[in-house]
């Protein structure tokens, strides 16, 4: 029996992105609180501040299948914990030396800096993000290889 | 501190060759303060080699663990299930870790992912420089602490060459003369004429230029149990 | 042990001991071998050199490029009937080889040794080597001294047979880093046993001048023979690279503008208006400058107590020590009863 759906061509990116508690969850809450509409492909993972991410959470979420991964972070000279963004970004330049050791492109890394009143920005962001990883394909995990063997 | 660096990814993938069940030992002292082989290193190879190795098409199983040192036997001890279950072990402790578990599993097969470079300190975050050489016969208290074996290019005894500009050292702007730092800190103390006498040609035996050394302390050795 | 210039004997006895205990002013030059096994090349520039200079420098693997060794282009000049000065840096040999060289260099006919410590192998063709630096200049220095004076290898065990006697000398370096210790550590050397010293290239005379004085305060102009090294400049450009880029050497602003003046006139000319003929004839003026500004120094460093002589450094630029030695007013050298080269007194 077939199912008669209309089988989508099109690659739909998923999207991991982290937020701080302060401008990055304000942000998003403030696009809710006015509907503003951005694209359901990214997934939220909060965290106290930008600076507790770790690069192995990055890794986690490629080997995992994400497409593409960002962070959303309150404006430097503005973070609620004073440098943590700062941290993050510095981790985030890292973790994309590493990705690209590895084979991966390192655009599918970004960081966004707002504070809590810019929904726009969210919204944005998100926006950029998805179409940006629509354009750079899948994640390459996520491809069997033309190197020849199997998956198994 | 023993500083080491991170072979290349692509070193330690040519090291790793495509063996199927690799095992990643981190070690959480001296390559852990210098972000080098800690525990979030290990991870992060491991995660490198597993993604990497899928992408070209052979993905291999690859576990990481971290000991609180290589270096002692007891806490090898610990991992021996993993070790075992192991096709390949990539270390990421110093030399002396790498060496210790090749040692103490020699069914194994293990690998360096590090390259040990030298006894230094950390004098800023971020910035680690060699401090000592050594070699086995320490001469600090003539040079007001600083040592000319390890900081100067030329291991001289009686500096400064004719290559000390402006404080450092002819080889790299980066380097500081050595017996530049040597003649301020005794000219600041007042015991400049300690330079004036010859320091006779260094005794190198007891250095690495002696051979492998080897210590053995019969006082804290573990006594024999009487049968 | 220092120089006891009221005794009898000589240390080594070779030409340059000889002409400088005579009170003579002394010139040495230098001669880089090359970097091949070719035994003309140093007959040819020995040949630029020969009745012009006392003694003639050897360079010993020279900015840590290999050349051939000073020790066989010395025995090569000993030959041609000249007296070498050969160079041994301890960048390449540990105290083992330098004695064993040594010994044979003397066997050979070679009386004269400079003691460096030796460029760094970074700055040579063979930057990966591994470097021995056993031993510092100085404690060569010593070493050298109780071979010839106490008849012993620097173990303590004695010679089974003739030692080595060698004119022993070390470098200056008047005006490197730390400056202010630059005269101790000529002190030191000294008292280590160096017969003779040969300093950096000198430019900046009143500079010299104050060094020299200390020098004398400490009373090493009685206990070594200090020579004063001086070199031709090629060009304005040459002039200003060694300002800027080689440590201890001081270039006053006078010698610059007397160098870019020789060139004058072709000044009006950019780069590309220069002929071939235009910049042969600006670099034959630039040299003749050169060669003056340098007959200039040797002739204010007679002036200077303590200065018993030059080291004339015409790198790659033989033909030009002919010149300074009689524009100084220096030629003929002096002479003095030769040393047999079997190595008798």
């Amino acid at each position: 029996m077939w199912l008669n759906m209309e089988i989508k061509n099109e690659f739909e990116p998923e999207i991991t992105a982290f937020y701080c508690t302060y401008c990055g969850y304000m942000a998003a809450d403030s696009a809710g609180a006015m509907n503003l509409p951005y694209p359901a492909n990214v997934k939220f993972i909060r965290l106290p501040c930008t600076g507790k991410i770790d690069v192995r959470y990055i890794l986690e979420a490629f080997e995992q299948g994400a497409d593409s991964v960002y962070i959303v972070a309150c404006p430097i000279g503005n973070c609620h914990h004073v440098s943590g963004n700062e941290r993050g970004v510095a981790r985030l330049k890292y973790a994309q030396k590493i990705l690209e050791d590895i084979g991966f492109e390192k655009e599918r890394l970004g960081i966004f800096f707002m504070s809590g009143s810019q929904a726009q920005t969210f919204a944005a962001a998100a926006q950029t993000m998805t179409e940006r990883t629509r354009n750079l394909g899948p994640n390459p995990l996520r491809e069997p290889s033309l190197n020849g063997g199997t998956t198994d | 501190m023993i500083v080491a660096e991170q072979k290349s990814l692509d070193e330690i993938k040519g090291l790793v060759g495509d063996a199927e069940n690799v095992l990643v030992v981190g070690c959480g002292t001296c390559v852990t303060v210098c972000f080098a082989g800690g525990e979030k290193e290990a991870d992060i190879i491991a995660s490198s080699l597993r993604m990497s190795s899928k992408l070209e098409g052979h993905p291999q199983n690859v576990r990481s663990v971290t000991v609180q040192r290589q270096c002692e036997w007891e806490y090898l001890d610990q991992i021996e299930t993993e070790i075992n279950e192991a096709d390949l072990v990539l270390s990421l402790g110093c030399g002396i870790g790498v060496q210790a578990i090749a040692e103490h599993y020699p069914e194994s097969w293990v690998v360096p992912g590090l390259n040990t470079t030298f006894l230094g300190i950390p004098e800023e975050q971020g910035v680690w420089a060699e401090r000592c050489a050594a070699c086995g016969d320490c001469i600090l208290g003539l040079t007001g602490g600083i040592c000319p074996i390890a900081r100067c290019s030329k291991s001289l005894l009686n500096g400064p060459c004719g290559g000390s500009e402006q404080g450092h050292c002819e080889i790299n702007p980066d380097v500081p003369c050595a017996w530049q730092l040597i003649y301020d800190r005794l000219n600041e103390k007042g015991k400049l004429h300690v330079l004036l006498d010859l320091q006779p040609p260094k005794d190198w035996s007891s250095s690495r230029d002696g051979g492998p050394r080897k210590i053995v302390r019969p006082d804290l050795r573990l006594l024999e149990e009487e049968d | 042990m220092a120089l006891d210039l009221h005794s009898n004997g000589y240390l080594a006895g070779s030409t340059l001991e000889r002409v400088l205990r005579a009170g003579h002013f002394a010139v040495t030059g230098e001669l880089g071998p090359p970097q091949s096994s070719d035994a003309q090349a140093i007959r040819d520039k020995a040949a630029q050199l020969r009745g012009y200079c006392d003694a003639i420098n050897i360079t010993d693997n020279q900015t840590a490029i290999v050349r051939m060794s000073s020790i066989g282009a010395g025995t090569i000049v000993v030959q041609e009937g000249m007296e070498p000065i050969i160079q041994m840096t301890c960048r390449d040999r540990n105290r083992l080889a330098i004695q064993s060289d040594l010994m044979g260099a003397y066997a050979l006919g070679i009386r004269n040794l400079l003691c460096l410590t030796g460029d760094h192998q970074r700055f040579g063709n063979h930057p990966g080597a591994k470097n021995v630096f056993d031993i510092d200049s100085l404690q060569m220095v010593r070493m050298v001294s109780e071979m010839r004076d106490d008849c012993i290898f620097q173990c303590g065990d004695k010679f089974k047979g003739p030692e080595p006697r060698f004119f022993i000398g070390a470098a200056a370096a008047p005006f490197a880093d730390p400056v202010d210790f630059r005269p101790y550590r000529l002190a030191k050397k000294v008292k280590a046993g160096a017969n003779f010293i040969q300093t950096q290239l000198v430019y900046d005379i009143p500079a010299f001048k104050e060094y020299m004085e200390k020098i004398r305060n400490l009373g090493l102009h009685e206990q070594t023979y200090l020579l004063a090294g001086v070199g031709p400049l090629k060009s304005p450009g040459m002039a200003r690279y060694m300002k800027n880029n080689v440590p201890g050497i001081l270039v006053p602003d006078e010698i610059i503008d007397r160098m870019t003046a020789a060139g004058k006139e072709w000044a009006g000319k950019s780069k590309d208006e220069l002929t071939p003929e235009d910049k042969r004839a600006r670099a034959k003026a630039w040299k003749e400058e050169g060669i003056q500004i340098c007959i200039d120094l040797v002739q204010e460093m007679r002036e200077i107590e303590g200065v018993s002589g030059v080291h004339i450094m015409a790198i790659e630029w033989e033909e030009a020590v002919k010149p300074i030695v009689e524009g100084a007013d220096l030629y003929p050298r002096p002479q003095v009863e030769q040393l047999a080269v079997t190595g008798e007194q």
